[in-house]
């Protein structure tokens, strides 16, 4: 910008203007408001006033300081005068009349510019003509504004014609809408300072132009304050308040005016108002969006529900189109619900588009959803669009001067995440692992209720465990997919699982293998789990959860890797969470059990030694083989091993230090073993056979075990019929009922048999136990007798 | 990317379609016309029981010569079919996807909004007409 050289008379002219325009006295005039009221008042067409706004820097700036306004003023006089628009005119141009701003105020002031430019003393009379700011300072300047009303009031009448820009001719039914709404003042946020057009008008000729266009949006500015326009459609009655504080709506309420004075008294309020943001909500005026939100929601801390916001919204006459923009606007959360400070913003977005401001493209900062704290005036008279009502200081403001556009960063991050977790839904739903899991929360059975199954350690061998697992775990996780089918099949599965467990460790293998081939049956291996499961539940030392289910056999690879690294790991039964997405983890019972065993024996019988670790080995192979449904067959083959595995499993109580299930059953197996020496050979493979025979549920073939051995000792009999009795109990599990987690029936058939099962094997157990005090007596009678030959042998 | 973007309703009708304005549009909206086929082919090809597996991304529903046309569905039957450029090969099916993701989002957004009526033609949302213009944007 040249330097500007200015007549004294252009220097009051300017500077009084100036101060007109700068009622904050900031020094600075926002490129809105008064400016632009001025502008339009001097009968420019829109693009020369945008064209001067450009060359004076005020586009550049955002606002207009004093040499911004100096320059614009005298470009508004080379304008008029007809010269081109150049910079360098400015000071070109001689002799330049002031720049005239007809009817932008009133006659008095065209007859002062008038004089102005003949007259140095118009500063007085200027000052009378120019209206005094009432907009912002009207509380604080409410007896000013009122003598300012009152010249004002009878200019405005007098003003005969509205020569003004064009827009504001346009509306000739602006009064009368605005009348209409006048009707109903609202209370208390007369203060309201719609006027300043803030932001509004920053695209200078845009606002014009698009004035001129909507008759609608333009008739808003003649209506009186918003205060009014809200009530229009709130239905609340006019507070005195209203009509003191805004002179220009005392004006509009009371008389009838003509286009021209409707404009014109638009243009003063206008005018008169701050230049402010005007997106900042007032007191009153946020007060009074609280009451009416409370007549929705009484809760301030509630939300207001789309529908009953979309209807009062919609009494509010605007087109919906416009509603839908506000809306989008205000619902920060995109939740369809409108929060108190939504609703506050969409009041006042509202209000203004009554009023005749353009929406926002972007929710203004003062209107963004912040603190519940009500406006903090401090950053009054700052640029427009950085006072933010929640008191947030201005620095803050600034970082969300993209108001929308920062929280749409959010909301991307927002979006992403919901993004990520569509990919996660979609991902989930398109792998199986997902309904799956769902499967196998569906058993009921408080004994399956921790879906996965517990790999029961029945075999030492922690390949075998793992293998046993892994199997296991593959075919749970095709049981959801599968049909709840094979009751029968698990019958003979769970056979073959026990007789697996019978057999040595090539046994266990083919067994393993076996089982492999069910997989494809998950059910079976489910019941297995199921099974092992309740076993688990029944039995004392059984404190490991039941295994996650069995993963599909893609995934095999990497589960049985996890699956290895745990199974080596683990030593006591833990549960690995029944996880779909993790691979199934097969606590190692089998080692401890095993490592336990001999523990266990060395304290009890040294003898027992060879026997226990004789049986260990034998039993670590087994355990795999529980899972092993070929085992099933093999156990309800034999019943011999069913009686040693019932030995084996009725010792847990020998062995309560014993940690977990299976481990402690083999234990006890191999205990039992221990103390029944002669037996131990045939206990051995008893146990190791009855330990997995129990497949289905882990412990159970730990519990066979224990059974097969108690029967050993005392009568092998009635523990095979026990065994029996379990063999065919387990024989009538019914599928895992995880595999019925699409088919309610199955599960609460496979719950029923479950339930069934667990009583059974209840039954079973106290038989057991009653075994087991028997067999004990028997061997404290053994000792006794064992202690008085002694003596006699070393004689 | 994309060099048209279509919502299609539930009844196979257009909520929204917007094509670079360049091109001939006909040819665009009578390439989501015919690629609706081929969504319902897909759709019923996935099986009533495993609707909830369905995956919403459908991919590329079929090439011409100079462009592709992939397609997503909502589980409420809205499809979006996005015509790309067939020389833009840096364009990858993740990229796909995410637009998919943000139209998705937005259109979501647009049916919160109570002044939306379902059904009517997406004309007042702002904020979607945004997200399109920043999709088409980068073909430009």
């Amino acid at each position: 910008m040249e330097g500007l050289t200015l007549s004294d008379a252009e220097q009051k002219y300017y500077s009084d203007l100036f101060s007109y325009c700068d009622s904050e006295s900031t020094k600075k005039v926002a490129a809105h408001g008064r400016v632009l009221e001025l502008f339009r008042a001097a009968q420019l067409p829109s693009d020369v006033v945008h064209q001067i706004m450009e060359l004076c820097g005020a586009t550049r700036l955002g606002y207009f300081g004093r040499s911004q306004f100096y320059i614009a003023l005298k470009l508004v006089a080379v304008a008029q005068s007809g010269f081109p628009l150049r910079v360098e005119s400015i000071n070109t141009v001689k002799d330049l009349p002031l720049p005239r701003f007809v009817a932008s105020k009133n006659e008095q002031e065209s007859r002062h510019a008038a004089s102005y430019s003949s007259d140095s003393e118009n500063q007085g009379s200027y000052s009378g003509v120019i209206p005094p700011p009432p907009g912002r300072g009207q509380v604080k300047k409410g007896s000013t504004s009122h003598d300012t009303v009152q010249p004002r009031t009878s200019a405005d009448q007098q003003e005969p014609v509205s020569p003004v820009v064009s827009p504001q001719q346009s509306p000739p039914t602006s009064p009368h809408t605005w009348r209409k709404h006048s009707r109903h003042p609202s209370g208390g946020n007369s203060e309201r300072p719609l006027a300043g057009p803030g932001p509004f008008w920053s695209p200078f000729g845009e606002a014009q132009s698009g004035s001129s266009a909507g008759d609608a949006v333009w008739s808003g500015h003649s209506p009186p304050p918003p205060q009014e326009n809200w009530v229009s459609f709130a239905d609340t009655p006019p507070t005195s308040t209203l009509l003191t504080m805004h002179p220009a709506s005392v004006q509009d309420q009371t008389t009838v005016r003509t286009v021209a004075s409707a404009t014109t008294a638009n243009e003063i309020r206008r005018q008169s108002s701050s230049y402010d943001d005007p997106w900042k909500i007032t007191d009153e005026q946020r007060q009074y969006y609280v009451n009416q939100f409370k007549t929705i929601q009484p809760d301030l801390n509630g939300f207001i529900p789309g529908s009953a916001a979309k209807e009062f919204f919609t009494k509010s006459k605007l087109p919906i189109l416009e509603l839908s923009h506000i809306w989008e606007l205000s619902d920060f959360d995109k939740d369809g619900a409108l929060t108190l400070d939504e609703f506050c913003a969409a009041f006042h977005l509202v209000v203004a588009r009554k009023n005749g401001y353009d929406l926002p493209e972007k929710l203004p900062e003062s209107l963004m959803p912040k603190l519940i704290d009500l406006e903090d005036s401090a950053d009054v008279g700052d640029q427009p669009g950085e006072v933010g009502y929640s008191g947030s200081p201005a620095e803050a403001p600034p970082s969300k001067s993209p108001s929308m556009p920062s929280l749409n960063q959010t909301w991307p991050e927002l979006n992403q995440s919901s993004e990520q977790w569509e990919t996660f839904s979609e991902r989930s739903s398109s792998s199986q692992t997902l309904t799956q899991f769902d499967s196998n929360i569906a058993p009921a059975d408080p004994d399956t209720a921790i879906v996965h199954p517990v790999p029961i350690r029945m075999t030492p061998s922690k390949i075998h465990m793992q293998e046993m697992e892994l199997k296991r775990t593959g075919s749970d996780h095709t049981n959801p997919t599968s049909p709840l089918l094979v009751k029968t099949s698990d019958l003979s599965e769970e056979n073959k699982i026990n007789s697996s467990v019978k057999f040595a460790s090539g046994n266990t293998v083919d067994g393993y293998s076996s089982s492999d081939s069910f997989t494809s049956d998950p059910e079976q291996i489910g019941n297995n789990v199921t099974r092992q499961r309740s076993h688990s539940g029944m039995s004392p030392d059984n404190t490991a959860p039941p295994p996650p289910p069995p993963r599909p056999q893609p995934s095999h690879s990497r589960s049985s890797s996890l699956d290895m690294n745990r199974t080596f790991s683990v030593t006591t039964g833990q549960q690995q969470a029944g996880v779909v997405a993790q691979p199934p983890a097969v606590p190692p019972r089998p080692q401890p059990s095993q490592a336990a065993g001999p523990v266990v024996h060395r304290p009890v019988d040294a003898d027992g030694l060879i026997t226990h670790t004789s049986t260990s080995p034998q039993q670590i192979p087994e355990q795999p083989n529980f899972a092993d449904f070929s085992q099933f067959e093999v156990f309800a083959a034999s019943n011999v091993n069913e009686e040693q595995d019932d030995e084996a499993e009725k010792h847990p109580e020998v062995l309560p230090v014993e940690k977990a299930s299976d481990p402690a059953s083999s234990l006890r197996v191999a205990k039992t073993d221990s103390k029944i020496e002669e037996k131990t050979a045939a206990s051995a493979p008893a146990n190791v056979s009855k330990g997995t025979t129990p497949l289905a549920p882990p412990p159970k073939p730990v519990r066979r075990r224990l059974k097969s051995e108690d029967e050993l000792r005392p009568e092998v009999d009635e523990h095979t019929q026990k065994t029996g009795v379990l063999a065919a109990v387990l024989a009538s599990q019914p599928s895992i009922p995880r595999s019925v987690g699409k088919d309610k029936k199955a599960i609460q058939a496979s719950i029923r048999r479950n339930k069934e099962t667990n009583t059974v094997l209840a039954r079973l157990n106290s038989e057991l136990q009653q075994q087991l005090k028997d067999v004990l007596e028997e061997r404290i009678s053994l000792e006794v007798q064992l202690e008085q030959l002694r003596p006699f042998s070393h004689l | 990317m994309a060099v048209c973007v279509a919502v299609i309703a539930k009844e196979n009708y257009p909520l929204y379609i917007r094509s670079v304005p360049t091109e001939n549009e006909l040819k665009f909206h009578y390439m989501v016309h015919t690629s609706l086929d081929v969504v319902d082919e897909k759709i019923s090809a996935m099986g009533k029981a495993l609707v909830d597996q369905r995956e919403l991304y459908l991919g590329l529903l079929y090439p011409t010569e100079d462009y592709k046309v992939y397609g997503y569905v909502t589980n409420s039957k809205v499809k979006f079919v996005m015509v790309v450029d067939a020389s833009n090969t840096a364009l990858r099916d993740n990229e796909i996807r995410s637009m998919f993701r943000k139209l998705h989002n937005s259109y979501t957004d647009v049916m919160c909004n109570p002044f939306y009526d379902p059904g009517d033609r997406i004309q007042s949302s702002r904020a979607f007409d945004g997200m399109v213009t920043s999709m088409m944007i980068q073909v430009c």
